[in-house]
């Protein structure tokens, strides 16, 4: 069948395509163009082309292993899908989180946000020909990671938040390298500020391109900072406060006109506000017991000294990852047994490690919530990411449904770039964050 | 408006179009009938109430069911600061509900999506068409009929 855009066209118009396969489009994304000369005359988006059945795939699997696949939504700011799914499934189930879990989730997803920011921005920026911004942002981006990298053993896709608590602690000399992490961010956004905020071929660009009025951005279910930069006050960690953020200190920046130069001003600015979450909730972790050093003894060697007697030592596992370990559990992790993954320690070394082990993971057993459906909220890089779930009592999700705010922001970019030239897609397109894994799911 | 008092307005101004209300894990959920749908909406969209945000619209297929299909509407409230959950029950033989593309814009794309996903015709949308699968797809993948990893058969090259 062909596209609606064909058959509307008018006779004396020009039919151009742009993507899916196209630098700017961030992915695999088609816009449809009707031109009249460089005028648009009208548009069609067509959207899927990374669609990999999300949900289908969600509703085969246990609550446990569905967690990677949440990693693949907004893979720029991973944490944050993990941290959404998660209180989705604390919220069914009732769960309360350690204190310390809970500061290092939000230091986590503060991380994410100033790194999807920073993405989003180096992107538009370079189409715009600031090639320099790119370079300057996606430097700050690596120590940002760092941060991420040491603490959860990957970069990208990390599952590092878990249903009742992080993965592992913290690592030593965290501090330092957050301390580094913001202050190099601080240095690059400086440096940003000055070099776009009074450029002329920038402003000329952004400024009252794009613009979306309240009404619009409210009808299109726009959330996020592309919502606020309209003016409107709607962020979910102020309006619905989860983790800690009631108890944090922050701003909202709000927009006016809602167009490109707002919604890069308004990203701007929520890094500022996240690198100051980031320092008050470094600085509201208290130290850790001392580490859990590499002395202990191994678990083949703890199970041939067990068979006569319980060994006295301490059990090493050497390639588990750091901050992970046995006595770290209550601080990280809830108590309530049976929705987390038993003490590797355990598992290798005792009887009823192993059952409790086998009792987690076997088919029909592990997380089981009972009948009912919630919904559950966090804010996203570009919006409220929401999940549904409805569970039937099993173990795996009778439906899981994910509320992707790119899907609503891409949803009005017909409607923006209608009447403007072919030139002003670009900018519009780039300052809206479109990212594939999670509009196509 | 306290939380009960809204409900109570609500079903005081729809008393035939919504069947009941409940509150679940603190969400509050109504349920409406199939027919009421449009006007309920409609209702909730304007002054008193001021759901201006369409945050979420999806579908669940329970296949063993009498009613199969239950089209689930999360509605926000900027000014008030609440969320609302609204179902609609459809049966599994041919299910159509009124289309919310007058109400919110972006209902155009979600409805588009239930219909790619689960099959259900949407009553006045201007565009109904497949969203994130592709011209030629066999079947709805959301559906619980649909096998989880069934082949598609090939489609020509598009031009």
């Amino acid at each position: 069948m062909d596209a609606r855009i064909q058959k509307d066209a008018r006779p004396e118009s020009m039919l151009i395509n742009m993507g899916p396969s196209h630098p700017a489009m961030h992915g695999t994304f088609r816009i449809m163009l009707e031109l009249q000369g460089e005028q648009i005359l009208n548009a069609e988006v067509e959207i899927g082309y990374l669609h990999r059945g999300f949900e289908k795939t969600c509703e085969n699997k246990t609550y446990f292993n569905l967690l990677p696949y949440t990693d693949r939504l907004n893979y720029v700011s991973p944490q944050i899908n993990n941290l959404g799914y998660v209180m989705t499934m604390e919220k069914m189930l009732g769960l309360q989180v350690p204190e310390r879990a809970q500061q290092i989730r939000v230091l986590m997803s503060e991380l994410s946000r100033v790194s999807d920011h920073l993405t989003c921005l180096a992107a538009m920026a370079m189409e715009n020909g600031a090639f320099t911004v790119f370079l300057y942002m996606m430097k700050a981006r690596e120590f940002l990671w760092d941060v991420i990298e040491f603490t959860s053993g990957s970069r990208m896709t990390t599952s590092y938040i878990r249903i009742g608590g992080v993965r592992a602690d913290l690592y030593e000399g965290w501090r330092d390298s957050v301390k580094t992490a913001v202050l190099e961010t601080r240095r690059v956004l400086k440096d940003v500020h000055g070099l776009l905020d009074k450029n002329q071929i920038f402003l000329n660009r952004t400024r009252g391109i794009g613009a979306i009025s309240k009404e619009d951005a409210l009808s299109y279910g726009w959330t996020g900072p592309c919502l606020r930069s309209t003016g409107i006050f709607y962020d979910v960690r102020k309006a619905h406060p989860y983790l800690i953020y009631d108890r944090l200190d922050f701003e909202v920046p709000l927009g006016e006109r809602g167009d490109n130069y707002d919604r890069y001003l308004v990203r701007m600015l929520e890094m500022e506000q996240s690198l100051r979450l980031i320092e008050q909730v470094a600085g509201q972790i208290p130290d850790s017991a001392p580490a859990v050093k590499a002395e202990g003894i191994e678990p083949t060697e703890a199970v041939r000294l067990g068979r006569l007697q319980k060994p006295g030592q301490k059990i090493r596992l050497s390639p588990n990852l750091q901050g992970s370990e046995k006595e770290r559990y209550p601080d990280i992790l809830t108590r309530d047994a049976p929705v987390i993954v038993p003490p590797k320690e355990d598992t290798y070394t005792t009887m009823e490690g192993l059952i409790s082990h086998f009792l987690f993971f076997m088919k029909g057993y592990g997380i089981r919530p009972p009948k009912g459906d919630v919904y559950f909220s966090v804010e996203g890089g570009n919006g409220e990411v929401g999940f549904y779930i409805v569970s039937d009592g099993t173990d795996r999700p009778y439906r899981l449904h994910l509320r992707a705010p790119c899907f609503h922001l891409v949803s009005a970019l017909e409607q923006l770039i209608k009447g403007r030239f072919v030139a002003d897609v670009i900018p519009t397109f780039g300052s809206m964050n479109m990212i594939g894994g999670e509009l196509d799911r | 408006m306290e939380k009960e008092n809204l409900i109570a307005e609500v079903r005081k101004r729809f008393p035939a179009e919504i069947e009941s209300d409940m509150e679940t894990l603190g969400d509050q959920v109504l349920i409406v009938r199939r027919e009421g749908l449009r006007a309920v909406m409609a209702g909730l969209r304007a002054a008193p109430f001021d759901y201006a945000v369409l945050l979420d619209l999806t579908c669940v297929d329970f296949l063993d069911s009498e009613n199969r299909f239950e089209m689930v509407y999360h509605l926000f409230s900027v000014s008030r600061n609440r969320r609302l959950r609204i179902k609609v029950s459809l049966p599994g033989e041919n299910p159509v509900v009124d289309s919310l593309t007058e109400l919110w814009k972006n209902a155009n794309w979600l409805e588009r999506e239930v219909f790619d996903m689960f099959g259900v015709a949407f009553m006045g949308h201007p565009d109904l068409r497949r969203i994130l699968m592709y011209e030629g797809f066999q079947g709805h993948p959301l559906r619980k009929s649909y096998p989880w990893r069934k082949e598609q058969p090939r489609i020509p090259l598009k031009d």
